[in-house]
């Protein structure tokens, strides 16, 4: 469905998209995830051809846009985009629907129909002569989003759709979205900034970091196995160490940090042994007392040096030769009585430690 | 002495102004009636002729990319402020029998003070037009572009989103014309029953010391203001 190549903008001075290559299918749901200011908007509104890009390479339903500017209405028209900020016009709801409809020259009967229908699945139809304008922001933007779907679209693009929702009409549009989706083939491409929306919503993910693409995967790679520190950070990843890969024996590898031995179930990147050691503190046990039997690989001893409340959980940082964070449950931290000091152990199983070649951005 | 308070009235030139203005008003003075209807006639035919010119203007100076369209649209904002009495003189050498418009005849007609009041607030119109455009903001246009419009339609759309603002551009320039004296004093000359209207009018029959009837003229061009003003509130509410 949409397929580009380096592709590059510039305003002014400053180049917001450096060269981004993107390939989505039919029906798939992709999230685009990153920072604000990543150029996210940007790229949308690129694809969705509400910009033309400075330089690269676009083809839309396997029509290169580059080369038939001409066909630009007409590729749009197939197309649908819903904004950050709710957008409605300044007359009925209604009318306010119906717009793209109109521009397509459909009959007034048609319209009329599809219309109420569509406002009805965004739960608005009792507002249908209502003033949009006075409606509040949550369902200016469930109108927002009837006035696109209800032309059908191939493509949606969503930039940051949900942003400052209320949790209803954020669930109502994330619903609509997925259902269209499922029923229709609806290809959705949808910029966040929160990543739980990006694992309930999307089939893949992208994400997006200064102006760049840097890595497209399932929810789970992305979050358990990104490919470079700046996303690990950005995914928010607690542990990221230096390490030096020893050997792999019986598809074990073993990982030096700080002077410690660590297993990882995955093998070592390619031609490297400086290695970035990366797990996510919800993967780190925490126990008190005798080392519990376990079937982890690690299990480091070592002193509470902070405890944080993030409720309903509790970060807990053990130096253990080395910093590791844990996220503990807040009533299991109360029954061991985590405290500064404690003395515990932590255990990360083989499997859920990732290794990152240290490439020449090893200065995120 | 202590005087009574019918002395003060009769005394006071300004109290018996307003109660003889008041008289002029309510008994539909023929002199009165005649100068008011003048003076929307010319003001609302500037309005009507600068509306034609300006709206246009204003459309193309917001949908088209050019160089010096900063430039331009500072030059409106500075025009906004054109002083009267320049358009009425420019205006009147145009239109003077030696002038190049001369053999048109329009001196001292209401013809040529409704020209010279189009002149005066076609700037006004058109940068508050502009402004109004202006306030259709990026996202929207980025909205009405996504739904599929093609350039036409898009402008179409734009300016029904902005008919509020524009009709508040108009009313302006209508306030302007109606209260200006600069122009119609010079291209009309005050002319009694041909181109006398409110502003002239006033300035006639104060320097003669006929302050009822100004304060009558007054209260009308006021009343004027006053309602484009609450129309003026209606709309931008909107």
């Amino acid at each position: 469905m949409i397929e580009a190549e380096n592709i590059t903008k510039v305003y002014g001075e400053m180049e917001v998209l450096h060269g981004v290559d993107l390939s989505v299918g039919e029906e798939d749901i992709l999230g685009i995830i990153g920072p604000s200011g990543s150029g996210k908007s940007t790229f949308l509104r690129v694809l969705d051809l509400i910009e033309p890009p400075d330089a690269g390479e676009l083809s839309i339903f396997d029509v290169d846009v580059v080369k038939h500017s001409d066909r630009v209405v007409e590729l749009r028209r197939r197309m649908g985009m819903l904004f950050q900020k709710p957008i409605v016009f300044n007359t009925s709801v209604h009318e306010n629907v119906a717009m793209g409809l109109k521009y397509r020259h459909v009959s007034k009967d048609e319209i009329d129909r599809s219309v109420k229908e569509m406002l009805e699945a965004v739960g608005l139809a009792r507002y249908i002569r209502s003033n949009a304008r006075n409606l509040s922001g949550g369902e200016q933007q469930r109108v927002s989003l009837a006035r696109v779907l209800v032309t059908e679209p191939e493509i949606l693009f969503l930039d940051e759709p949900t942003a400052n929702l209320d949790p209803k009409s954020a669930e109502t549009i994330e619903r609509l979205v997925m259902r269209m989706n499922r029923d229709r083939g609806m290809t959705v491409v949808m910029n966040t900034h929160d990543m739980l929306q990006g694992q309930r919503v999307a089939k893949r993910i992208g994400v997006m970091i200064g102006g760049d693409i840097l890595q497209v995967g399932s929810p789970r790679e992305i979050f358990y196995a990104p490919n470079s520190t700046r996303i690990a950070n950005f995914v928010g990843v607690d542990n990221i160490h230096d390490g030096k890969v020893l050997g792999r024996e019986h598809g074990i590898t073993s990982v030096e940090v700080a002077g410690t031995t660590l297993y990882v179930g995955e093998s070592p990147p390619k031609q490297r042994d400086r290695v970035k050691v990366i797990f996510r503190g919800e993967d780190v046990t925490i126990g008190v007392g005798e080392t519990a039997q376990t079937s982890a690989r690690n299990v480091l001893n070592g002193t509470i040096a902070e405890v944080s409340d993030v409720a309903p959980f509790v970060y807990v940082k053990v130096d253990c030769g080395f910093p590791v964070s844990a996220l503990v449950t807040m009533r299991s931290a109360e029954e061991m009585a985590l405290e500064e000091g404690t003395q515990v152990w932590a255990s990360i199983k083989a499997s859920t430690l990732h290794l990152i070649a240290e490439s020449e951005e090893s200065e995120g | 002495m202590i005087k009574g308070m019918n002395e003060i009235f009769q005394d006071n030139e300004i109290i018996q102004g307003f109660i003889q203005a008041i008289e002029l008003i309510i008994s539909l003075d023929p002199d009165v009636i005649e100068i008011t209807l003048r003076s929307l006639y010319v003001s609302l035919s500037a309005t009507f002729t600068a509306s034609l010119i300006a709206l246009p203007l204003g459309a193309y100076i917001y949908f088209n990319e050019f160089r010096g369209k900063r430039a331009v649209i500072n030059l409106l904002q500075t025009l906004y402020a054109l002083p009267t009495v320049i358009v009425g003189l420019a205006v009147f050498l145009m239109l003077s029998r030696s002038g190049p418009l001369g053999f048109l005849g329009m001196l001292f007609t209401p013809q040529g003070m409704v020209v010279a009041q189009t002149i005066l607030i076609i700037p006004l119109i058109t940068g508050l037009t502009v402004s109004a455009l202006s306030g259709i903001d990026r996202e929207m246009r980025y909205t009405i572009i996504s739904l599929g419009s093609s350039q036409l339609q898009s402008i179409v759309t734009i300016l029904r989103e902005a008919r509020f603002a524009i009709l508040a551009a108009v009313l302006l320039g209508f306030g302007r014309a109606i209260a200006e004296v600069g122009t119609v004093m010079l291209i009309g000359g005050n002319i009694r029953g041909f181109t006398r209207v409110l502003t002239t009018a006033i300035a006639l029959n104060t320097s003669m010391g006929n302050f009822s009837f100004s304060i009558a003229l007054g209260i009308i061009l006021l009343s004027v203001a006053l309602v484009v003003n609450i129309i003026l509130n209606v709309v931008q509410g909107r």
